[in-house]
């Protein structure tokens, strides 16, 4: 049963050029530790379970059914509290740094009980201590949770919850194989906020086949009427292997358009900043000032350090990446013979750095510092503030920061500000 | 002995067939009845020596095997003869190499498959052989085949020759059945050659081709005199002489001999490197003792259709000009010079004799060099008259003269298709639509109809034989030759992107055909070329007139707007894959095109008849 899973690691191993083998014990170059923290210091918890799998989705996640049988709960946070040990014991020639933020994602984690929550952010404080005011999110389904739950959730010491509402309309949802009602995820955000969480996200997917320009305006009020302070809108990405694929490779659904997850990028845009909310990432806007960011994100975009506990999480330390074995038995089972679960790592080289630096900042409302641009990023940035793709203010103070148009063509102007 | 057989005792001949008439496997039964090939050493189209040649069933290079025979019946049994076959390229590209090869000959066999009947080449074939005066044995083949109609067919052939349907003879090139007999009647029937053996040395060269070992072997037919292995010869056209290294007979691998003499077919070596030192159709005489006259009938190769190729990948160049340097020594008839298109980038223009020659070509260049290559859609070569009386010779019609022209002519071909007769609407309607002229129509048989039209070659190598087999269900064939130039109403096509000519898709088409082409290649491009980050316009026109348009609108959306969360990996990576994508892109002045547009946009215009020829 769990040899099939690493076998098929081993593969997509081989499938990555430049990537290298882990040392058993997980060990750390000595420069990588050397460096931990100075941009910040996070860990994110991956839940890789979920009651069903919808037709979009193609996160490292697993049914019951797909487990062969339930897996029992408390069982699994043992199993993050192992990888968090071993995490110290790497760490441990670090020098020493509290952490600043706690993500837990999934899956599904609200499939956990709060209590099992708990335990792991307890466990995360006992081995480095969170940081005064850390900031310590879980994802949520809205129909995963009630009113005693997110309660809970905070009392075990959350202070932001994301929910996965996508969607106002029945249509959408339904396409989208999501299993809560239309009204649900607002409410479900309003009984966060009445449970005590200031920070609460809702996540929003635009351009599904179907999804009219009404369902999606009515979803961002839908948003804004419960009071969020951020609010994410990803376009819908149709990836291979999901059964959304299939079924438009089958011709039963017409591809997404870009022409109209444009004009719904631009809903959001004027409906959002109208509301009071701001961009901050070209996906992500946040009320007022920089509180109600996610903090955790920016660490990812702006080269925070970042231990990833849990089935094929992904950590960065020191310019140095790693994944672990994405089966959460292959998972367990490493950590049961007192390995490092990671499947592979990458150590950066500066030319690698240069690019993740560009392609991630300049995704962000700061922009980027035009001095971290060599002279083919400069003329590119030239020809992008000619074309409207970069403001003219923003330019003029030494920075490459995105217009609106320019935030729509991201990509192309990230390949125009590297070699 | 080479050197020393009597004329009379000698028989040249070849066999003419259409494509897949099974002249190769006939050849390989006579191998081995001769005894020069034993079974052990049989292997199929045993002449056909490209792998090109034996995957596509046809014989590029003619080859000249000397085969003993002794006569098995009638009058002249227990004579032993010389036989010499001579193998014939089988296609239209190389019509004027089959004329250098019958003319070597004194007797033809045609051969026509039973099953199927009289095609287009073997007409064409068959009339080339009349010319040349060639006494012709019509032979059908395949008597095996439960499809088989000799009687039918025999019938056909007998009109079409001028005999009894009984003269008629019928073999199985497969079984061997009647090829004795055959090469009886060849002994009977064709007369031995004529020359004057005293006087100076006149010998035909009717193929030439480069071994990497030995240098070019040329291969002769002796026509007056006789040529010795010690001897100095003289190229007659250029009057370049060479010292002979060799001189033999094919039987049917090389065979040194002392002499070749009248009549006597043959091979030299002189060590040249380059086969355009020793042309198909020239005359080799004796330094010592020159012949004053040369044979008449030689010519010098034209290039009928150009192409521009270029490598797929642009640091390939150095590789594609090494790759044609090398088969330019074993190709008289292939030319080339270098190109600069701004869409493809380096290359060059390539002259062929027609498509199948350029197909060849093509592909012993990807084959034979590992050379990924992009053509330009073929075009032929045009006679531009301007109005002050310059004359221009366009081979590619991005260079085609700007100003005032006063009148162009383009090459054009005698066209023969052999059709049922049911098909004889759709071929006319065709060749119309190719702005064809009927010159005659017969019917061969009550079921079977030969056309005759003049049509312009440019029309011929677009699509015309898949629109020929398509609309005859493909029964009809096909055959043409040159048949020189007339005037005609043509025009450039550009098509411009984002307002810069792309010369890669420049064409010249006639004034009625330039709208539909423009139309067909815009909307073509608007499919392949990506949206750009601001709106591109494709147009075609004719000089300032613009006849058609389509318009890209600019790409709204380039941005990945979905959650990765920690796996930077990832998005590294993709970005490194769209940057991999950006490379491969070209630039036409700010629009960026994929190579793959391009491809694309030239390959669907680049059907030919070639591809199809062997089914």
């Amino acid at each position: 049963m769990e040899l099939m899973p690493e076998s098929v690691d081993r593969r997509r191993r081989q499938e990555r050029a430049g990537d290298t083998d882990v040392p058993a014990g997980g060990a750390l170059p000595e420069t990588a530790l050397a460096a931990v923290g100075q941009h910040g210091f996070g860990v994110y918890v991956h839940v890789p379970f979920c009651a069903s799998r919808c037709g979009y989705c193609d996160f490292n996640t697993y049914t019951p059914a797909e487990l062969g049988g339930a897996q029992p709960a408390g069982s699994y946070v043992d199993t993050v509290r192992a990888e968090l040990a071993l995490a110290r014991r790497v760490l441990a020639g670090a020098p020493p740094r509290r952490v600043d933020t706690v993500f837990v994602g999934g899956g599904t984690p609200t499939l956990l009980p709060p209590g099992d929550l708990g335990r792991v952010v307890e466990a995360i404080d006992a081995t480095w201590g969170l940081a005064p005011g850390a900031e310590v999110t879980t994802e949520a389904n809205p129909e995963s949770v009630d009113p005693a739950a997110l309660r809970a959730l905070r009392s075990a010491g959350f202070t932001r919850v994301s929910l996965g509402m996508q969607s106002a309309a029945p249509g959408v949802l339904a396409l989208l194989d999501r299993r809560h009602t239309p009204g649900r995820a607002a409410a479900a955000a309003t009984e966060a906020r009445e449970a005590g969480f200031t920070h609460v996200n809702l996540d929003l997917i635009y351009g599904t086949p179907g999804e009219t320009a009404a369902d999606f305006t009515g979803s961002l009020a839908a948003a804004i009427a419960a009071g969020v302070d951020h609010v994410s809108a990803y376009a819908l990405i149709v990836e291979d292997g999901t059964r959304l694929a299939a079924r438009m490779r089958r011709g039963e659904l017409p591809y997404p358009d870009d022409d109209v997850a444009a004009d719904r990028y631009l809903a959001a845009e004027a409906a959002l900043s109208a509301a009071g909310l701001s961009w901050y990432e070209v996906s992500n806007w946040a009320a007022g000032a920089d509180g109600a960011r996610c903090r955790h994100n920016m660490l990812y975009w702006t080269g925070g350090d970042w231990w990833g506990l849990g089935p094929g999480a992904h950590s960065h330390v020191g310019g140095v990446r790693w994944w672990n074995v994405k089966h959460p038995s292959a998972y367990a089972a490493r950590l049961a013979a007192g390995t490092s679960p990671a499947q592979a790592r990458e150590v950066l080289t500066a030319a690698e750095r240069q690019v993740e630096t560009v392609l991630l900042r300049l995704r962000l409302a700061e922009g980027l510092p035009l001095s971290t641009l060599d002279d083919v990023g400069r003329a590119g940035a030239v020809r992008a503030l000619d074309t409207g793709l970069l403001d003219g203010a923003a330019y003029a103070a030494g920075r490459a920061v995105l217009t609106l148009r320019g935030r729509l063509l991201a990509d192309s102007v990230v390949r125009d500000l590297l070699p | 002995m080479p050197g020393s057989t009597s004329p009379a005792s000698i028989r040249n001949f070849c066999i003419i067939a259409h494509i897949d008439h099974g002249k190769s496997t006939l050849a390989d039964r006579m191998l081995q009845l001769t005894g020069v090939v034993d079974a052990r050493q049989m292997r199929d189209q045993y002449l056909d020596r490209m792998d090109i040649e034996r995957e596509r069933g046809i014989t590029i290079k003619s080859q000249a095997v000397r085969m003993p025979w002794q006569v098995r019946e009638g009058g002249l049994a227990g004579r032993q003869i010389v036989l010499n076959m001579i193998d014939t390229p089988g296609h239209v590209d190389f019509t004027y190499e089959v004329s250098r090869s019958l003319a070597a000959c004194e007797g033809a066999v045609l051969l026509v498959d039973a099953a199927q009947g009289i095609e287009a080449q073997t007409l064409a074939n068959l009339y080339l052989a009349l010319e040349n005066d060639l006494h012709v044995i019509p032979v059908l083949n395949k008597i095996d085949l439960p499809a088989a109609q000799p009687d039918k067919y025999a019938e056909e052939l007998a009109n079409l020759v001028g005999c009894a349907p009984e003269d008629c003879l019928r073999v199985s090139g497969k079984t061997g059945e009647g090829v004795p007999h055959l090469l009886d009647e060849i002994v009977r029937q064709f007369p031995g050659p004529t020359g004057d053996s005293r006087a100076p040395a006149r010998a035909m060269i009717f193929d030439s081709v480069y071994d990497v070992y030995r240098g070019v072997i040329t291969y002769v037919r002796v026509i007056d005199g006789r040529i010795e292995a010690r001897d100095r010869i003289r190229m007659m056209s250029t009057g370049a002489v060479h010292e002979l290294l060799e001189l033999g007979v094919i039987s049917p691998e090389p065979t040194k001999a002392g002499a070749l003499g009248v009549g006597e077919v043959g091979y030299l070596m002189t060590g040249v490197k380059d086969v355009r030192q020793s042309r198909v159709g020239d005359t080799v005489t004796i330094k010592g003792r020159p012949a004053k006259q040369a044979l008449g009938g030689y010519k010098d190769p034209k290039p009928m259709v150009y192409s521009g190729l270029y490598p797929m990948d642009g640091s390939e160049y150095p590789d594609l000009r090494d790759a044609l340097d090398r088969l330019k020594l074993n190709d008289a008839a292939l030319r080339y010079e270098p190109e600069t298109s701004a869409a493809l980038g380096f290359g060059f223009r390539c002259g062929f004799l027609g498509l199948l020659h350029l197909e060849i070509i093509r592909e012993r260049l990807e084959r034979e060099f590992g050379l990924d290559l992009i053509s330009t859609a073929p075009n032929v070569v045009y006679r531009v008259i301007m109005e002050d009386g310059i004359e221009h010779v366009v081979t590619n019609p991005s260079e085609y003269p700007t100003g005032k022209v006063a009148s162009v002519y383009e090459p054009v071909v005698r066209a023969t298709v052999l059709t049922p007769n049911d098909y004889v609407g759709a071929v006319m309607d065709l060749c119309q639509g190719r702005r064809g002229t009927l010159l005659g129509m017969d019917y061969l048989s009550t079921e079977r109809v030969e056309l005759r039209y003049t049509l312009p070659l440019a029309e011929i190598i677009y699509d015309f034989f898949d629109q020929l087999k398509s609309r005859t269900k493909g029964y009809a064939s096909l055959d043409y030759e040159p048949s020189g130039e007339q005037e005609a109403d043509l025009v450039k096509v550009d098509i411009l992107l984002h307002g810069e000519p792309v010369d890669a898709f420049s064409a010249i088409v006639h004034q009625d055909k330039a709208y539909n082409y423009g139309v067909a290649i815009a909307a073509k491009l608007r499919t392949l070329i990506p949206r750009q980050q601001f709106e591109v316009p494709i147009q075609a026109a004719i000089g300032n007139r613009v006849i058609a348009r389509e318009t890209i609108r600019a790409i709204r959306k380039d941005v990945l707007a979905k959650c990765y969360g920690g796996d930077i990996t990832r998005k590294r990576k993709l970005l490194e894959k769209q940057k991999e994508g950006k490379k491969r892109m070209k630039m036409v002045g700010r629009v960026e095109v994929p190579q793959e547009a391009f491809i694309a946009a030239l390959s669907s215009s680049d059907s030919t008849d070639t591809r199809t020829a062997k089914r």
